[in-house]
């Protein structure tokens, strides 16, 4: 297959002061793909998301995001923003605005939408994301597993090419994360391409093209789920795994 | 407690001792305070009711009526000078005009500040751009056959209400821009804004007032002149635009960093993050901040009259200048007028703010 | 730990902003440079018109008027120069004491707000209430016209004790000199007292007799000097004072002006660091042992220092600020001295308002400094 990765990162490092959050990271996916990534807090998963739409600047090594590379150049940025979409673990929803204001902003004044598309296509993701009578609710009067559906339809709303979700169960309670794994779910049978960041392994098992493990700004083993987690290779994958595994 | 007939008068006696000892007699130094200080209050609201009700004199056309009663209010003084107080030389024919304009100034502050009322935004423009137009093209005559009347013959209370009202008009605006510039990541507008805003925030109003009194007619173009009231109004704007932008930049720095990370991620540029996210709700948290900055250049105002602008104060205080008036209570009849007026505006306000803030902080952010 | 790359040489110099910022900032230097350009042009024109001088030379001028409460040798001959000097000094000695007599009086006001008495906490509010909503201008006017103006002169003075007299005029307080030993004692009570600080910033724990030295240091250093001591009472001679110190009514009401105002606001800002301590703070030094005095002092208000030392430095630099209103009531401060007196004889607008609000931003930026140091002595510390 000689088509191109949707996203590739090269020998991607980034510091913070003194402190190295990220060395030499590699990373390709190809359209359609979900990567999962996991590993302990402070390995550096977070930023290496993040810096795929900038929110993080790489200050070495190379990213590729759908033909356009990320430098300091504000129009590849923006461009790039428009055609990735993230959901936060905080959900960072609006609180002044209602759940369609929410989803249809970003559409009307980056895309140039006229009001009635934008309402139309909004309320069309919040159908699928099944919170479709929320849509004049404001977000403090959501539950939270129905404000981060929310956050995930507002994301959806900019029809993205790529999705990346940052830990977004992970203030949740069992119930609602199961709500929005089941989404993530459905979006993943749609042919998403998907980065996510998590700890819920055994819905990370099943959706996964790749597992990627990162300790102390590495990644230490990439490998297809199956692979990840009956044989794992470095003795630091087998100890985190042991870990997590063993509740 | 379940017991006792709580209409039993026996019970409520009881009440009112354990109440009373706890609060009045808690301890022996609480017991002596109380005495004295009751001692004390009696006193002194038995001095100022004498003064104010009981000795006063209250009909009268001149000083000569409250000459010889000692030191007790002279109500009959401000009876015969309230209209200057309020209006100042403004001609009395045309007095309907500043009526007009504090009532339409009324309803639209009614309409800005109680919540139940829907679009907020319409009112913060009309407020902040429309009323002040019309009000000046009402009050300075000229055209649509009123009478004209230059600013010069303003005077009172209507001076002193468009000084603070334009303060604030033309304050909101620039210290928000004022507040985006000192966050900016840009580093000479940081540099830029930090010192404007450090420099009128450094420097008394006092001051203010003289460079804009004495040194704006040099920085135009000969031949150029603004009269002394637009002056004032240049440099009360200037001085609360700096306070306003401390006020709104506490509002910005309480806005979670997610948010503005989940407007970038959606691909929304600065301006549109910050007018459509941020703003609306830095700006809703701080309404508490704004209305005390009000409050404080409301009471600022009285500082025109050291530069010989006639305000609500200066009329006050030029009329107790007035030989046909002068009796040994008039100073003081004036001055607590004058301080009871301010007082029911400013505690009204301060009021409001403090009503603002508990439903802001139950609420949440939520409308 | 390798470090992170150099950045090209141009992307550093602009931080790594982008061409349009680089261009906003530039546009916004070159509106600043022509507006500042055409107000100085403007300005030149205008003072030729006038016939007005400029520079600071008017500062070595004969000043020719008064002043009547100078803390430093002055005469109409003085220069400009030295108005200006005693101008400063008067508002640096108003806002001093202002700042210590706001701060006691505000100190106990807040403690009074929160006073289980009822009587005492329904006072405190009612003074607070009332002197926060009237413009300080107003009570400036109050005290001055209403209060001290229509006492009885100096012949029918209120008689405090023997000791001092006060009338129309003003105060009349005794004189205390100490002769040739005044500096001398001056210095040793600054000397006793840095030596407390010191021995209680290394030794942690200082005894109570420590006190003493700051005491007990200039008693000796007096009677070195062989205890000189000369008291004056003031005198009434047919119809004025003489002897004794005079402290006049402009200086009285603006202290007492700005004390009370600035007491009233400081009440709050106490009140508010007080209740923002938790209450599980208390209850646990009550578990402990501890005696109320002694909880208020070594765990509350430590705590709520923190909180209130911040809006308290902004009262301080208000109340300096304030002292200003000097002007209204002619008491010679720097503003009404330079700003008022001196401009109007020498018509110098720019560099005397300038040079005014120069040396207000000056004392504003002591004055926060000195609050910082505190605020970092008491702020906690954190990982």
């Amino acid at each position: 297959m000689a088509r191109a990765p949707i996203i590739s990162m090269e020998k991607v490092s980034k510091w913070f002061g003194a402190f190295r959050v990220l060395k030499d990271v590699d990373l390709t996916v190809f359209e359609g793909e979900r990567h999962v990534i996991v590993g302990p807090s402070g390995s550096g998963k977070s930023t290496l998301i993040r810096c795929l739409n900038r929110l993080e600047e790489h200050q070495a090594g190379r990213i590729v995001i759908d033909g356009i590379e990320l430098t300091g150049s504000l129009r590849n940025t923006d461009e790039i923003r428009r055609e990735v979409g993230m959901v936060f673990q905080q959900f960072n929803l609006f609180p002044h605005l209602t759940i369609l204001q929410n989803c249809t902003l970003a559409p009307i004044h980056v895309r140039g939408m006229d009001r009635s598309e934008a309402d139309a296509l909004a309320m069309q993701y919040l159908e699928r994301v099944h919170i479709p009578g929320q849509a004049d609710k404001y977000p403090g009067q959501l539950s939270g597993g129905q404000q981060q559906r929310a956050a995930i339809a507002r994301a959806l709303c900019m029809n993205p090419k790529i999705m990346l979700f940052d830990e977004p169960t992970s203030a949740l309670d069992p119930v609602m994360t199961k709500e929005v794994l089941d989404v993530m779910v459905e979006l993943a049978d749609g042919g998403m391409t998907m980065v996510i960041v998590t700890h819920e392994m055994a819905f990370a098992r099943k959706i996964a093209h790749r597992m990627i493990f990162m300790e102390e700004a590495m990644v230490i083993e990439s490998a297809p789920p199956d692979a990840f987690f009956d044989h794992p290779q470095d003795p630091r994958t087998k100890r985190f795994l042991g870990q997590i595994l063993d509740h | 407690m379940a017991h006792a007939d709580r209409s039993n008068s026996r019970y409520l006696l009881r009440r009112a001792f354990a109440f009373s000892r706890e609060h009045f007699f808690g301890s022996w130094g609480s017991t002596i305070v109380t005495l004295i200080a009751g001692m004390l209050l009696f006193r002194i609201a038995a001095g100022v009711v004498e003064w104010a009700f009981l000795d006063a004199v209250w009909e009268g056309t001149s000083g000569e009526a409250c000459r010889g009663q000692g030191a007790v209010a002279c109500w009959p003084f401000i009876a015969a000078k309230w209209q200057q107080f309020v209006y100042g030389t403004y001609p009395q024919g045309s007095q309907w005009r500043v009526n007009l304009a504090f009532a339409l100034g009324a309803l639209g502050l009614a309409w800005l500040m109680l919540p139940r009322i829907p679009g907020k935004s319409w009112a913060s423009a009309i407020m902040v751009v429309g009323y002040p137009v019309f009000v000046f093209f009402l009050l300075t005559g000229g055209s649509f056959g009123l009478r004209a009347v230059p600013t010069k013959d303003w005077g009172g209370m209507l001076v002193t209400i468009t000084l603070a009202a334009s303060g604030i008009a033309a304050s909101l605006p620039l210290g928000i821009l004022l507040a985006l510039g000192r966050k900016s990541t840009l580093p000479l507008i940081r540099i830029a804004s930090t010192a404007f805003i450090e420099l009128w925030r450094g420097v008394p109003l006092v001051t203010v007032l003289f460079m804009a009194s004495v040194m704006l007619p040099l920085f135009l173009p000969a031949g150029v002149t603004f009269d002394l009231l637009l002056r004032c109004i240049f440099g009360v704007a200037l001085f609360s635009a700096a306070y306003m932008a401390e006020v709104v930049r506490g509002g910005l720095q309480a806005i979670p960093r997610g948010q503005y990370e989940a407007a970038s991620a959606l691909g929304l540029g600065y301006w549109r993050t910050m007018g459509f996210v941020i703003l609306p709700q830095a700006l809703r948290i701080v309404i508490p901040g704004i209305v005390n900055t009000f409050i404080g250049l409301f009471k600022d105002t009285t500082l025109v009259l050291i530069v010989g602008l006639a305000d609500f104060l200066g009329m006050v205080q030029r009329n107790l200048n007035d030989a046909n008036w002068f009796a040994p209570g008039t100073a003081m009849t004036g001055y607590v007028f004058a301080a009871a007026v301010f007082w029911v505006f400013c505690f009204g306000m301060s009021r409001y703010a403090r009503h603002m803030e508990h439903r802001l902080n139950r609420e949440g952010h939520a409308q | 730990m390798d470090k992170a790359p150099r950045r090209p040489l141009l992307e550093r110099l602009t931080h790594g902003a982008s061409g349009r910022a680089v261009v906003a900032q530039l546009a916004l230097l070159l509106v600043v440079v022509l507006a500042g350009g055409w107000i100085s042009h403007n300005t030149i024109v205008n003072l030729q018109a006038r016939n007005l001088a400029s520079g600071f030379g008017f500062l070595n001028y004969t000043a020719g008027f008064a002043i009547s409460q100078s803390p430093i040798p002055y005469s109409e001959q003085s220069t400009y120069g030295r108005a200006l000097l005693a101008g400063l000094i008067n508002t640096i000695n108003v806002s001093l004491v202002g700042i210590v007599c706001a701060t006691v009086l505000g100190y106990i006001l807040g403690l009074a707000r929160l006073s289980r008495n009822i009587l005492i906490s329904g006072l405190a509010t009612i003074y607070v209430e009332t002197l926060r909503n009237v413009p300080l201008l107003l009570q400036l006017f109050v005290w001055y016209f209403a209060v001290l103006q229509p006492l009885p002169k100096p012949s029918a003075s209120f008689d405090l004790l023997g000791l001092a007299y006060l009338h129309n005029r003003g105060l009349q307080l005794p004189s205390v000199s100490l002769g040739a030993a005044g500096w001398p004692v001056f210095a040793a009570v600054l000397t006793g007292l840095l030596v407390v600080a010191l021995w209680a910033r290394y030794r942690r724990y200082i005894s109570r007799l420590a006190v003493l030295v700051p005491v007990l240091l200039p008693v000796f250093v007096w009677m070195v000097y062989g205890a000189p001591f000369e008291a004056q009472i003031p005198q009434l001679e047919r119809f004025n004072f003489v002897g004794g110190t005079v402290v006049r009514p402009e200086l009285m009401a603006l202290i007492v002006a700005l004390s009370t105002y600035t007491a009233a606001f400081i009440a709050e800002i106490v009140r508010a660091g007080i209740l923002s301590v938790p209450r599980g703070q208390i209850e646990a030094a009550q578990a402990l042992g501890l005696r109320r005095g002694h909880i208020r002092r070594s765990v509350v208000m430590p705590q709520a220092l923190r909180v209130i030392i911040p809006p308290l430095t902004s009262q301080y630099l208000n109340l300096t600020k304030n002292s200003s209103l000097a002007v209204a009531i002619a008491f010679p401060d720097l503003v009404s001295v330079f700003a008022g007196t001196t401009l109007s004889q020498t018509g110098q607008a720019v560099e005397i308002v300038g040079l005014t609000m120069a040396i207000y931003l000056t004392l504003s930026l002591l004055i926060a400094a000195a609050m910082n140091l505190a605020n970092r002595r008491f702020a906690l510390k954190e990982r």
